[in-house]
């Protein structure tokens, strides 16, 4: 059997060689952490004209994070290509010739793209908080208060988990095309639509990512988001049971089906 | 060695591999033939556990392939050589699947060199041709330096010295006592590459043996009959007495007759009888090629309707075919009187000539044509 530090060595030499890590990651990072940056200023400049209740539920950790939304794009791209592209080009068939436990390969990819996300994540957290708390000046918070570690180190976690359930949803879908076609609405609009409206908001907060990104809040309630039934962890939780489901899923189908 | 029993392999109600039964044995060249669509290349993937077998089983050395210990080490793949991520470079996509054995990276520019790819290494895979990539395949089957390998069509797209370099290849494996495993369309290809044929067709299993056995048991065997070629008369009365005689007989363009279903002897009398005389009487025994499209004609999965080849292993009764185009003229060499022995496989020369210039150039300019349609 390919030993599994074998298989770990072989994927980050695949995944380093390939141009669409990079770009995709760079793209994650600079789109959250500009993002955020932007809409730090404009919370900042236009305080005074939000209304009473978010003046006082104002939350300058999540403000930092508002760009996420846009970045986990670029990661949910990243986490497909790096299954996806297996399939497209017919690699997955010289890989699994190559590992023929499919168990192996498909952890050994996994753990590798996904500590690279972390990594990415960590890093755009924390680029994205001190940027955005330098940005809100008076309004901002210290990273050693009450909760604000967590959520810093949680958007970090938040991130590896959105390219984690992406590499899941991939190899169920085993396509490039119809995992993005399927994934960038959901979680651009489907998700986002559904957690506005009052009427759907019950079910919306048990979605991925609107549970996972609690972990990101430290004020409840903050911005409109309304009170979940979950605590931050009790969300991330949540998320982790959707991660789990689609990784599972693309196991056995990896597992039952022809390459 | 490869072992399947009963390997089967259904897609719906569609049966792509049905029961196939065969030995794959070390210390030789082993020709996987069938038409296209006959289940070469699920045949493979069954092999290589990539597909899972609808019944039966495939084994190698004994054990499935999932559950080979280090699999790389036994076993060597080209199933399809554009399987590679085109933005990848082509050492580093060797890299990759080295150190899923724990192969050293030094093997990676070993095995580059062996298939001469070592000045284009760093260069991305989508840029590669055909060629290339085929090349890049084989580079990675060789990586594990394994006993049993399989090449799916590995001559496709490579050039004239591309498909010496893999024949050779191929036998200089095998002698080394490895399982070599080949599956091609390219018959004049097999004839000289592979010491024993398995051929299918539409997944069932219709010919295991030796190549030469295999052209022995299925030439077409037909006589070539040529009349005085001034006796015009003459030949239509031969060709009428032997299609009475039960013969089934097509014309070649320059007048010569081709029969089938009558031995030498009977001809020779008939044309006696009929007061015709022969300039020509031979037995022809097919080629590797010939041998395989009889026995592959029924169970081929698409077949064009104007096929001009089909003509000739379906002999019609006495016509006069408008045989114009010069595809006939290299596998019938004119005015010669010998029985063209079977082409040689184990690289013996093509044929006993009369006029070996002329048979040499036809021979290449069979393979440039079947090189020309795999582009």
């Amino acid at each position: 059997m390919s030993s599994f530090p074998a298989v770990l060595r072989s994927e980050w030499t695949k995944i380093r060689t390939v141009a669409s890590t990079t770009w995709t990651l760079v793209a994650a990072l600079v789109v959250t952490v500009g993002v955020s940056a932007g809409l730090c200023a404009v919370f900042n400049a236009t305080f005074n004209d939000m209304p009473k209740e978010q003046q006082v539920t104002f939350d300058p950790t999540l403000a930092s994070f508002a760009g996420m939304t846009l970045g986990q794009l670029a990661m949910i791209v990243f986490g497909v290509l790096v299954v996806g592209t297996e399939y497209s080009s017919g690699m997955i068939r010289t890989s699994l010739a190559a590992v023929p436990r499919r168990a192996s390969f498909l952890a050994g990819k996994l753990i590798v793209a996904t500590g690279l996300a972390l990594v990415v994540g960590l890093v755009t957290s924390f680029l994205s908080f001190f940027l955005g708390q330098a940005i809100l000046g008076d309004r901002s918070i210290g990273i050693d208060e009450p909760n604000v570690l967590r959520a810093v180190v949680g958007a970090g976690l938040y991130m590896a988990m959105i390219a984690l359930f992406s590499m899941g949803v991939a190899t169920i879908l085993r396509s490039s095309m119809l995992s993005l076609g399927i994934l960038m609405p959901f979680f651009f609009l489907v998700s986002t639509i559904l957690g506005a409206v009052s009427a759907t908001r019950k079910v919306a907060q048990y979605f991925p990512d609107q549970a996972g990104s609690k972990i990101m809040q430290v004020v409840p309630g903050a911005m409109d988001s309304g009170e979940a039934p979950y605590g931050p962890w009790g969300g991330f939780g949540i998320m982790a049971l959707w991660v789990l489901a689609s990784v599972l899923g693309g196991y056995l189908v990896l597992k039952k089906r022809d390459a | 060695m490869i072992e399947a029993v009963g390997l089967t392999k259904r897609y719906g109600a569609k049966t792509a591999v049905d029961q196939l039964s065969f030995q794959v044995r070390p210390g030789h060249v082993t020709g996987f033939l069938g038409p296209n669509g006959s289940g070469k290349s699920t045949t493979m993937r069954m092999i290589l556990g990539l597909d899972r077998p609808t019944s039966g089983s495939v084994t190698i050395n004994g054990l499935p392939f999932r559950q080979l210990p280090n699999a790389q080490r036994h076993v060597g793949a080209l199933l399809d050589a554009k399987a590679v991520h085109g933005g990848r470079r082509a050492r580093r996509h060797l890299l990759s699947l080295a150190q899923l054995s724990g192969i050293p990276e030094k093997r990676v520019d070993e095995v580059l060199a062996v298939v001469g790819l070592q000045d284009v290494s760093r260069q991305r895979t989508k840029g590669f041709s055909l060629g290339m990539g085929q090349r890049l395949g084989i580079a990675a089957a060789l990586l594990g330096d394994p006993q049993v390998l399989l090449f799916d069509e590995p001559v496709n797209g490579l050039d004239p010295e591309g498909i010496l370099w893999v024949r050779t290849l191929m036998r200089r494996l095998a002698a080394e006592g490895r399982t070599v495993f080949v599956s091609s369309h390219l018959m004049s290809e097999m004839a000289l590459t592979a010491d024993h044929l398995i051929v299918i067709g539409r997944g069932r299993l219709l010919a295991d043996m030796g190549t030469q056995e295999f052209i022995a048991h299925n030439s077409a065997g037909f006589a070539r009959v040529r009349a005085a070629d001034n006796d015009h008369a003459g030949r239509d009365a031969l060709g009428e007495a032997l299609t009475k005689a039960g013969g089934r007989v097509l014309q070649e363009p320059e007048g010569t007759l081709r029969v089938t279903g009558l031995d030498l002897p009977r001809i020779s009398d008939l044309a006696h009888e009929a007061g015709v005389r022969l300039w020509e009487l031979s037995p022809h025994r097919a080629s590797l090629e010939e041998a395989y499209m009889r026995m592959t004609q029924a169970d081929v999965e698409y077949t064009s309707t104007e096929d001009p080849r089909a003509e000739l292993w379906e002999p019609e009764p006495l016509t006069v075919p408008a045989w114009e185009d010069g595809l006939q003229a290299p596998e019938v060499p004119r005015g010669a009187f010998f029985a063209p022995p079977p082409p040689g496989a184990g690289g013996q020369p093509f044929l006993m000539p009369s006029n070996p210039g002329e048979l040499a150039g036809t021979d290449r300019t069979t393979t440039e044509d079947t090189r020309e349609e795999t582009r």
